[in-house]
């Protein structure tokens, strides 16, 4: 069964905190709900279907429907990491094309900022079969999407000036953003000269580390098109995992190669027909990997696409993150799913910041990597169209 | 990556990182039942990788089962402990600076690993590694790998 045209996205909320003190996860949870609900113009028992993934407190959906007091007919927890309310968004089309609830609330919320990078970081499940041949080699994030960027490098040529552009794209767009952590713009040579974190990869090529959250109402089009907001297609969906595939690992390529695939031909369309993308910007890197394998380019030529401003609205092919991403504005949670799908809802609504708005956007597209690159990940795409 | 791995994050940022004082001590490998066999053997100074008698092919980690066609006749084989750089980073500040890596055995699988005993500066993808083994704290010692 296609989900093309099965649901839309009928609300949309992004947290203005980047440091939550004082606000419990529970309680982000539900200020994103709250602000979702009055974006889309519904109230609390319009809910009958809810979504979170590993970020929620407890278990997740039956401890967020209690604390939200929701009576619902329909939850789905998938966990995949920063992907998953991407993949949400793809699940709750299902739901409600298959008749188990006609409004579906999406949650992502968290303060690894304010309870401290020590905190932020779980004990690995003692059950994982990898963690035994992986946690005594000190596996952090920075140094594994490192690993992927040095592959990158040493099969096409890619340079870290290249890589950069990718930055100064987010940071040329976060400038705008009134709620972005970093509203500077940056230069090439600040990106590169920035102090090396895990090589290749240079403190700004990191995104930044946010308290808040985000998020989604999915509704079925009968009760879409009773609202007042702009009406927000679900066209395309995908989803994939790629992990190290018992030992024959190659880092040049990402899962977003088949979730990409998946959703572009359930919308019918092509990467030209895309004129935004939220894309996945845990590390410039991630940002480069996602543009070849959703075929915006060709494999290897990643670094041509995005120097000299190809990423920046108004000026190269293809605008992204004009929120200023992850790497700008906002990465809550350390997890960048939510806030890819909302701000491609304002740009679809024509409710982007005026100086990035992409002109006429009516088909956009968001792709989340969830986990880790260089050993597992799930992918999920999702492809919006102006109704 | 927050349920079954030890990063909990998807792309934390680096600045906040905690800097260990001193040397980075390598945690111990929790050994599970179906792959006690790699760290006795480690203790040994022995490599071994798992290939399936059914498939025939060698895989990384090492399970029971065969990720490559679900064969439960899987059997130890004896690593050369020889292979090449498939990618690396260093990272981290001064004595604790270290060198994640995966290295493709000779035997066609790669494997995470750290590079020792060199200096990062000098080491190339492609480069030609053998495996050396470096104590862990209070465990089995663990599979690292220097230049040939």
């Amino acid at each position: 069964m296609s989900l093309n045209g099965q649901a839309y996205i009928v609300g949309a909320y992004e947290h203005p905190t980047r440091k939550a003190d004082d606000l419990s996860v529970a309680r982000l949870h539900a200020d994103v709900a709250k602000g979702a609900l009055e974006d889309a113009g519904l109230t609390k028992d319009d809910i009958d279907g809810y979504f979170c993934a590993g970020d929620a407190p407890g278990l997740g959906t039956t401890t967020m429907a209690e604390y939200l007091g929701l009576k619902l007919r329909h939850v789905d927890s998938t966990e995949c990491g920063g992907s998953a309310p991407i993949l949400h968004v793809a699940h709750a089309a299902e739901a409600i094309a298959a008749g188990r609830c006609n409004v579906a609330l999406i949650t992502l919320a968290g303060r690894p900022r304010a309870a401290g990078a020590a905190l932020a970081l779980k004990a690995p499940d003692a059950d994982a079969p990898e963690v035994q041949f992986e946690l005594p080699f000190g596996p952090a994030t920075q140094n594994l999407y490192g690993m992927v960027a040095k592959r990158h490098m040493y099969e096409y040529g890619t340079t870290s000036e290249q890589l950069a552009w990718i930055k100064v794209a987010a940071s040329q767009h976060a400038q705008h953003n009134p709620h972005a952590m970093l509203r500077n713009v940056v230069t090439v040579e600040e990106v590169v000269n920035s102090p090396m974190v895990a090589d290749p990869l240079h403190r700004l090529d990191c995104c930044v580390m946010s308290d808040g959250g985000g998020a989604l109402i999915v509704a079925r089009p009968e009760i879409a098109r009773q609202l007042k907001r702009p009406l927000v297609k679900v066209r395309g969906t995908g989803e994939a995992p790629k992990h190290a595939a018992g030992g024959k690992i190659d880092l040049t390529w990402s899962a977003a190669k088949w979730s990409g695939a998946a959703a572009l031909a359930e919308a019918g369309v092509t990467p030209a027909d895309i004129k935004y993308a939220s894309l996945y910007d845990s590390f410039t890197i991630t940002v480069l990997m996602q543009l070849e394998d959703l075929g915006f380019c060709k494999k290897g030529e990643g670094g041509r696409f995005v120097q000299d401003g190809g990423l920046i609205s108004g000026v190269g092919k293809l605008p992204f993150n004009t929120d200023g991403g992850g790497l700008c504005n906002n990465h809550p949670a350390n997890r960048g799913g939510v806030t890819k799908v909302i701000e491609a809802v304002r740009q679809l609504r024509g409710e982007a910041h005026p100086a990035v708005q992409v002109p006429n956007c009516d088909l956009a597209l968001a792709s989340g990597i969830g986990g880790a690159l260089a050993s597992r990940h799930t992918a999920a795409t999702l492809i919006l169209e102006r109704a | 990556m927050s349920t079954t791995n030890q990063i909990s994050v998807s792309g934390r940022a680096a600045n906040q990182a905690v800097k260990p004082v001193g040397p980075r001590r390598v945690p111990a490998p929790r050994a599970l039942p179906e792959a006690l066999p790699f760290w006795e053997a480690a203790k040994e100074g022995r490599l071994v990788v798992k290939r399936c008698a059914d498939c025939g092919e060698t895989h990384y980690y090492p399970r029971d089962i065969c990720p490559h066609c679900l064969s439960a006749h899987t059997e130890w084989i004896e690593s050369k402990g020889v292979g090449t750089i498939y990618s690396y980073s260093a990272m981290g500040k001064e004595e604790a600076r270290y060198t994640l890596a995966y290295v493709t055995l000779d035997e066609g699988v790669t494997m995470l690993t750290n590079l020792v005993d060199c200096d990062p500066a000098t080491l190339a993808i492609g480069r030609r590694v053998q495996v050396v083994f470096k104590p862990s704290d209070g465990g089995y010692p663990v599979p690292m790998f220097t230049p040939a």
